[in-house]
């Protein structure tokens, strides 16, 4: 089973639920950190056999002696990533997406392709729980390839929770679409609920089964909760705006870990999306 | 020879534009035969990314040798460098001005690019 944990603002509650969920979950499992950008899971587990596998895309290089100057991988190029003007084309490798239209036109073969690496997935146990974090290099901008690779280590066997990035771009496409259920982590503010209701549409495209966690939710803002109910979206958990939660959470301590309630919560939140995922 | 001059209008006395890659057009002065001629660059207002670099191409396939506009980014500033053309950077108010500027001798050219990308 795959659960996503989504938000669309950052900074609701994704990996404190993720980190959560790993540690309540009812049989193996494996946490997936695709928050690729600023990847963070790490710090709230005692990781060994610590091992970091690089991640390459293929990038296209142009044989100076073989290039007749047509100008054609220029001109298939839809991201601006290879510029001629009579003389070899320039290549700029981090504008490129890696589709290799450049390699096929071109008439000349000189066009080869070299893998060039844009980042690392990290890979851990802490106790029972597998845990595999992508990291991009400084500099690089595409995401989803990082992504890719460390959701390529779901064992669907076991219980996966996939830490999505926040947004509702590309990044979280890629960590959220084939999940089997996402949860999104929303907190009751105007901004809050704005990005909320986007990712929603965004999952609700994706035709992927979702609940709402409202984080630090006691406030006098409504307007989550009736969206919700006029909506028909379940709202699987409410999480207070508790110091204790904050203060455990700056320590690097899971929220299970520093108040033990919230771990029967937990379980009881498995059980309720593993009866959802049952009855399809 | 042929001047490029970043703008939002398509005439000499149109308003100066500081921004390259994502300038709505340029305008190519013709320094010899004193006549110039405007260049759409609206494909790139909104390109997800090388719009510097799209921009540069359309600066290359003008005929310009040089460009004035307000600053220039790394990718635009090595394809504009390879090409051979010449950047100057100025805070004219018109299309007109910033020629005048040129031809009165008072722009340097830029030697790096002068601001990060997506500044």
């Amino acid at each position: 089973m795959k659960i996503a944990v989504a938000s669309g603002k950052g900074g609701t509650g994704k990996t404190t639920v993720s980190l959560a969920l790993a540690l309540t979950a009812p049989g193996k499992v494996s946490l997936l950190d695709c928050d690729v950008e600023e990847p963070n899971g790490d710090i709230f587990l005692h990781l060994e056999n610590i091992k970091e596998e690089n991640v390459f895309v293929p990038v296209p290089h142009v044989d100076e002696q073989k290039c007749i100057r047509c100008g054609k991988c220029s001109e298939i190029c839809q991201f601006n990533a290879i510029v001629f003007f009579k003389t070899p084309p320039m290549i700029f490798k981090e504008l490129c997406h890696s589709c290799g239209g450049c390699s096929k036109v071109c008439p000349s073969s000189a066009i080869i392709e070299k893998d060039h690496k844009i980042g690392v997935v990290i890979a851990g146990n802490d106790k029972n729980i597998e845990f595999f974090q992508g990291k991009m290099d400084v500099g690089v901008a595409m995401a989803p390839p990082v992504i890719k690779k460390v959701l390529s280590k779901i064992n669907d066997a076991d219980f996966n929770v996939i830490d999505a990035p926040p947004g509702t771009s590309c990044s979280m496409i890629s960590a959220v679409k084939d999940s089997d259920y996402t949860i999104i982590v929303t907190e009751p503010t105007p901004f809050g609920f704005n990005d909320m209701k986007i990712a929603v549409e965004t999952v609700k495209k994706l035709s992927v089964d979702f609940g709402i966690i409202i984080n630090k939710a006691d406030t006098d803002y409504l307007e989550t909760e009736k969206y919700c109910q006029d909506n028909k979206i379940e709202i699987l958990m409410k999480i207070p705006n508790d110091v204790n939660i904050a203060k455990a959470y700056s320590k690097g301590t899971p929220l299970t870990e520093a108040m033990p309630e919230y771990k029967t919560k937990f379980v009881q939140l498995w059980s309720r999306i593993n009866d959802k995922m049952g009855k399809k | 020879m042929k001047l490029a001059v970043t703008t939002t209008g398509k005439d000499m006395g149109a308003p100066f534009e500081s921004r390259f890659g994502r300038a709505p057009g340029f305008i190519v002065y013709d320094l010899d035969n004193e006549t110039f001629e405007a260049i759409d660059n609206s494909m790139n207002l909104n390109a997800v990314q090388g719009a510097g670099i799209q921009a540069a191409m359309n600066i290359v396939k003008s005929g310009a040798t040089a460009l004035i506009t307000g600053h220039c980014g790394p990718k635009a500033f090595q394809v504009l460098s390879q090409a051979g053309i010449q950047i100057y950077n100025t805070e004219a108010q018109t299309v007109a001005q910033a020629i005048e500027f040129f031809v009165a001798g008072k722009l340097a050219p830029l030697q790096s690019p002068d601001v990060g990308g997506h500044w």
